[in-house]
């Protein structure tokens, strides 16, 4: 039997269907309380910190936008992603807003813990905590990515992705304490003081 | 940066639209002009919310209300499947869907589209896959409607859709369209992806076999979602 050639293939040729806008009228699958990751946990919280992250997004021109589909993505407490054979009524770090006309979301969710870097040479290093953002809109071809870090955070200091963005710009992924508990965010899609915005 | 855990694979340049799209008006400010930095892939990357149909009820049938009340429009049943690259099934993943009404208007304070609404459709739906990876809804067919990108621009029928995947870097939102509309032609959302294979694969097919004798059309529509890298080489040494 000839050997394959280094060149074949993938097996079944299949190509990810390309991303397209989701448009002005998204809040069709608009659900306000899925905002708050904890609303499942009436006075069965998982323990940990239970915080706000809010924060503004605008467009090239400083203008609000104010029809974009925010998603938040991050693990519990203990810095776990909830186990994919696990129950289904497992905290989910997953929450969805709508930014209202000034451009500003509001999440309600519990402050992630470390997460493991998962790699084998570096088997103890962990992440600092984040939360990954995906933003969706009107003019946004494909969702936006990028991740929020908690500002003190001593982890901050050797996280590998914080660390691979330039120094005068990783400001723009760290969020502060604005008041206990609420952490804030901006966020900005285009020229001065742009987000950091990454391809994943 | 080393790489982490066995992430999932890059897209081909062409085969996904860019963000800076000159047709597409809404794309002028919404761009980033800064590189994107490219992001390993973590358990973040790699893992994915759960949705359970207990908390998440399915709304397979968008064009019947409550009370019995029948949407207007032209009847259809739209199905599929949702696969990775390598052709795997993408199981018990959340499809949410959401489209005009069959005048072309949304049922959306937003949209101002002199055509009538429809009490009784609200064009919006969520359905989950099943373990082929198939999912399966019934719908009014969209209209076209008016948008005012440039003279004379009406989007093409579709249907939004919403997938979430395995893993958070799998996360995607897309349109499904209809063969043959004359409109696709015309429209820069869907010409702004380079690659015309990638392109036309966003276009449903017509398929007997989903029709519904005596009682509705139906339509073909798979998902492919980005696959697997290989997992790394081990060193044996």
């Amino acid at each position: 039997m000839p050997a394959p050639t280094p060149e074949a293939a993938p097996m079944q040729g299949l190509v990810a269907s390309a991303h397209q806008t989701a448009g002005p009228y998204w809040h069709l699958v608009d659900f306000p309380e899925w905002a708050d990751t904890t609303r499942h946990f009436a006075g069965n919280l998982p323990p940990g910190e239970r915080i706000v992250l809010t924060g503004r997004v605008t467009d090239g021109s400083g203008a609000p936008v104010a029809d974009a589909m925010v998603e938040i993505w991050h693990a519990d407490p203990k810095g776990e992603y909830p186990d994919p054979n696990g129950p289904a009524e497992e905290f989910q770090g997953y929450g969805r807003c709508a930014t209202k006309a000034d451009g500003s979301f509001r999440f309600v969710t519990l402050k992630p813990g470390p997460v493991p870097l998962g790699d084998r040479a570096r088997a103890n290093s962990r992440q600092a905590p984040h939360v990954a953002l995906a933003i969706f809109a009107r003019g946004l071809l494909q969702h936006l990515c990028t991740r929020l870090y908690f500002e003190g955070e001593a982890l901050n200091e050797t996280d590998p992705v914080l660390g691979a963005v330039p120094p005068e710009r990783r400001g723009t992924l760290v969020a502060r304490q604005v008041e206990p508990g609420t952490w804030n965010l901006d966020l900005r899609l285009q020229g001065e003081g742009e987000t950091v915005w990454m391809a994943v | 940066m080393s790489e982490t855990v066995p992430g999932y694979r890059r897209p081909g340049l062409l085969t996904q639209p860019p963000y800076n799209a000159p047709d597409y008006g809404s794309t002028r400010l919404r761009h980033p002009q800064q590189e994107l930095l490219r992001l390993p892939h973590t358990l973040t990357e790699t893992s994915a919310p759960r949705f359970s149909p207990q908390r998440y009820p399915a709304r397979a049938d968008l064009t019947v209300q409550a009370d019995g009340s029948a949407a207007m429009g032209e009847r259809i049943i739209v199905a599929g499947r949702v696969l990775d690259e390598d052709g795997r099934p993408v199981r018990n993943t959340m499809v949410e869907v959401w489209q005009a009404n069959a005048a072309g208007r949304y049922n959306h304070p937003g949209d101002d589209h002199d055509a009538p609404l429809d009490p009784n459709f609200q064009g919006m739906g969520r359905v989950f896959t099943d373990a082929e990876g198939w999912y399966r809804f019934v719908t009014i067919r969209p209209g076209a409607y008016p948008w005012r990108n440039h003279k004379d621009a009406w989007r093409p029928n579709h249907i939004h859709y919403s997938v979430f995947g395995a893993g958070f870097a799998q996360r995607m939102i897309t349109q499904m369209y209809f063969p043959g509309d004359p409109l696709l032609a015309l429209d820069p959302i869907f010409h702004a992806t380079p690659d015309e294979a990638a392109r036309n694969r966003l276009i449903s097919k017509f398929d007997l076999e989903l029709t519904q004798p005596e009682w509705a059309l139906g339509y073909r529509f798979d998902i492919v979602l980005r696959g697997r890298e290989a997992t790394p080489m081990e060193d044996n040494h």
